[in-house]
């Protein structure tokens, strides 16, 4: 029983959505043992992407998904809500998360609205699977869009949220990447993609990236791209997995090499990105960090805590900063 | 559409019969699923309700002013469901009604929370502040009271005047709360707790009207015979107490200052006056069957000598046990000198008030689950008690206190109204206080139901000690006032 409530707790829910939300590809086929050799991603580390490159990466990054990997998660895309299934640790989360972005929001936000704290806000919730953070924000007032690659888990999360009216005019989800949404990859020729682009730019409030960032190749575009789609003075929350001993025991030996109930493979901890890892990449892409906080997953009550040790799962909260002309 | 809905709802009821056992039969199930829905009233798809109350009492209405008036609920849609009719009262009566309740001061911060208390106080309320318990067997007695007489212990208030509050405070918040009277239900389907892609997620709650109503969480407070409970097929733990009480309104022979309730313990059962005026008191007598019946035949004078009787003669008591209680007595003013309190007498009826006497049977009954997916009960549907303490509405009130806190706590968190995780907690939390409660209570009566020597002789002990422990009596106090 623990090993499987922790292996939920750590387990790549995510981890299958190989076309990783920035676009950064695996030249590999499969998912390979975080023992064996690793092969670095080709993704070039620079912000400047042209559309041939993107393009080529992203077809690249459909034929090489694993068709196991696919499988594996269409057959799980019902099972996002099952409160006692594979996801239990992610509804669970919930009791932190959600109060974590509620009540940073309502520091800057200050409106009184009873019964809605986070009206008039538009969040964006990337990666959302099944829905799980999106349905508890959207209930909160904000208009939430939910975005995901994988088709299936869109189905699953519109089919839930359909059914309930109060959420059905507030929640919305797109089976996109965050760079798609973004349209950073604006090529020359295209002038109406450039005006498309400037009017998406900057519309969020928030945005929400909870358990995507440890599957990504390519942080830094995704940091990037987060800073193209909020406004100036926006929120960015983000809860990921250190890259710690204590991770690599806990979320790669125990949960998928020892009790195998996490697929060999689903995470890797060279992806695991540390808190001052995280917050340098997030600097240099014009956030300010606002606070980190260790969060702790208790597989024996299901339940999870914040903590002061943010040696395994953590939460971080940057603000965008506000483009100031420059003092002279 | 109606038809699947129909096929669907009949298909429920029949698998509810052979999964729960009842002895419906299976045309009666089909004939309501074919009833239920008409074409040209389906709701619509705005016609969910974020909660449904099933049961307009005392504790029903609580439960809608609570979460009506609860500032993170703001926006719900809350629907009260009442079988009978509104409950208006632009005048109060000149003359009591013989349902009354001891409202503990934990109920009356509740009430006052929502904005009911100051209606009842501008009713007709009555405050005492001491209260005497003995025994008819010996001469065990027990009082307890507030520090000098300053504060008010409680209160006793008819039940009429409560749920007469409560529907005035309800009429003040037409945005939040709808309320519809005369609204019998004939039906309720259940979700299933995962989704299936063509199933309703919500409770439907088929009315006598044929209307179905749809909800994200149905609290059920439709009293001890609940047809929530019944049909969740909850087990309950429940028995009949071989006791009915009989409730009258009594007119005392001389206006006195009436601010203390009495409660004597006969062999057949307690017999207790709770204060309504100077001049008037309320009377709940718990007795065997057979007396109570006598009680209701008898003539005034006979039933007003029969009460008077039962709370001043002493017939019951052996001289053993007088001996024997005089030498406990003794021995624990030993040990306690200060403590220990003289017996008074209650004041003496003349008559009884225009109303007529009525009865009811009494019984105990627990739930053994308050919660299922998308439901929760309250009140007399999740736990009934012998009203020998006082206590049965307050559990009820505590009740609405407890989930309203917590629904509030979930709204704020984005959650789902009916999610099982917060009806768990309130469970658990209410289980751990109504269940200790409710077993003393059942105690006591059992343990007060004898004349045999030995019951008389520990009961005797046990209540002359607990009047002489200050510190122990606070503490009774303080949990019968949650």
């Amino acid at each position: 029983m623990y090993a499987n409530k922790l292996g939920r707790l750590l387990s790549g829910l995510r981890g299958w959505r190989v076309a990783a939300v920035c676009g950064g590809i695996r030249s590999g086929s499969s998912w390979t043992a975080v023992c064996k050799q690793r092969r670095r991603s080709a993704c070039p580390r620079t912000q400047n992407l042209t559309v041939h490159r993107r393009a080529s990466v992203r077809s690249a990054s459909q034929t090489t998904v694993d068709p196991d990997e696919l499988r594996r998660f269409q057959s799980l895309a019902s099972k996002w809500w099952d409160e006692q299934g594979e996801f239990a640790a992610l509804h669970a989360m919930n009791d932190l998360r959600v109060p974590f972005i509620r009540d940073n929001l309502l520091n800057v936000h200050t409106g009184h609205h009873p019964g809605k704290p986070l009206a008039g806000l538009k969040i964006l919730d990337i990666g959302c699977g099944g829905g799980l953070l999106t349905e508890p924000l959207g209930r909160l007032g904000a208009d939430v869009l939910g975005i995901d690659p994988v088709e299936e888990s869109i189905s699953t999360a519109q089919l839930h949220s359909s059914k309930d009216p109060e959420l059905r005019s507030r929640v919305c989800y797109r089976a996109c990447s965050l760079e798609e949404l973004s349209s950073v990859e604006v090529g020359g020729e295209e002038e109406e993609e450039e005006e498309e682009e400037r009017q998406r730019a900057g519309q969020f409030d928030a945005v929400v990236a909870s358990e995507v960032v440890e599957h990504l190749a390519n942080p830094e575009t995704f940091a990037f791209c987060c800073s193209h789609v909020l406004k100036p003075g926006g929120s960015l929350f983000i809860t990921t997995i250190n890259k710690t001993k204590l991770s690599y025991a806990l979320a790669i030996v125990a949960a998928e090499q020892l009790f195998r109930i996490v697929p060999s493979g689903t995470h890797e901890w060279e992806k695991f990105i540390s808190p001052v890892e995280l917050e340098r990449m997030l600097e240099s892409n014009g956030f300010s960090v606002q606070s980190v906080q260790g969060m702790l997953y208790n597989p024996l009550s299901g339940a999870w805590s914040w903590t002061e040790s943010t040696a395994i799962n953590y939460a971080l909260h940057a603000v965008r900063l506000r483009d100031d002309p420059p003092t002279a | 559409m109606h038809k699947v809905k129909k096929a669907t709802m009949a298909l429920n009821g029949l698998g509810r019969c052979f999964v729960a056992g009842k002895n419906v039969s299976v045309i009666k199930i089909v004939s309501r699923a074919l009833v239920t829905v008409e074409p040209g009233e389906d709701p619509g798809n705005n016609g969910v309700y974020d909660v449904i109350i099933s049961g307009g009492g005392m504790v029903g209405s609580a439960m809608a002013c609570s979460l009506g008036m609860e500032p993170n609920l703001s926006g719900k849609k809350i629907l009260l469901l009442e079988a009978g009719h509104k409950k208006v009262m632009d005048k109060v009566p000149d003359s009591y009604s013989t349902r009354v309740s001891s409202i503990s001061p934990g109920s009356a911060t509740l009430l006052s929370s929502i904005g009911a208390w100051d209606q009842i106080t501008k009713m007709r309320c009555k405050p005492y502040k001491k209260m005497q318990v003995w025994d008819a067997c010996s001469d065990a007695l027990i009082t307890f009271d507030k520090d000098n007489l300053q504060d008010e212990m409680a209160y006793i208030v008819e039940n009429d005047i409560v749920v007469a509050a409560l529907t005035k405070q309800m009429d003040s918040l037409p945005d939040n709360i709808q309320v519809k009277y005369r609204s019998k239900v004939v039906k309720y389907t259940w979700p299933m707790p995962h989704q299936a892609a063509d199933s309703i997620p919500w409770v439907q709650v088929g009315l006598a009207s044929g209307e179905t109503v749809q909800t994200k969480l149905l609290i059920g407070a439709d009293g001890s015979n609940s047809m929530v409970r019944r049909a969740l097929g909850i087990p309950t733990v429940k028995w009949n107490y071989d006791q009915s009480a009989v409730v009258a309104v009594l007119h005392l022979s001389e206006p006195t200052e009436n601010n203390v309730a009495w409660q004597r313990f006969l062999p057949t059962g307690p017999i207790a006056m709770l204060p309504l005026s100077d001049t008037e008191s309320s009377l709940v007598w718990s007795t065997s069957h057979q007396l109570a019946e006598e009680l209701l035949e008898m003539d005034e004078e006979s039933f007003v000598d029969a009460i008077n009787s039962a709370f001043w003669s002493n017939e019951n008591q052996s001289e053993m046990i007088e001996t024997a209680g005089s030498l406990f007595r003794s021995a624990l003013s030993a040990i306690m000198p200060s403590a220990g309190s003289p017996r008074q007498l209650p004041p003496s009826v003349a008559g009884i008030g225009p109303k007529s006497r009525v009865k009811f049977p009494l019984g105990m009954g627990h739930a053994s689950e308050y919660t299922r997916h998308r439901v929760a009960l309250i009140g007399d549907a999740a736990h009934r008690v012998h009203p020998l303490a006082g206590q049965g509405v307050n559990l009820g009130f505590g009740d609405v206190a407890c989930l309203t806190q917590l629904l509030s706590q979930a709204a704020f968190n984005g959650k789902d109204l009916g999610a099982i995780q917060h009806l768990l907690e309130y469970e658990t939390e209410r289980q751990r206080h109504n269940l200790p409660m409710m077993s003393a209570i059942d105690l006591m009566k059992r343990l007060y139901s004898t004349n045999a020597a030995p019951a008389v002789l520990l009961r005797t002990f046990g209540l002359q000690a607990t009047n002489m422990l200050p510190s122990l009596k606070e503490q009774i106090m303080a949990f019968a006032s949650k």
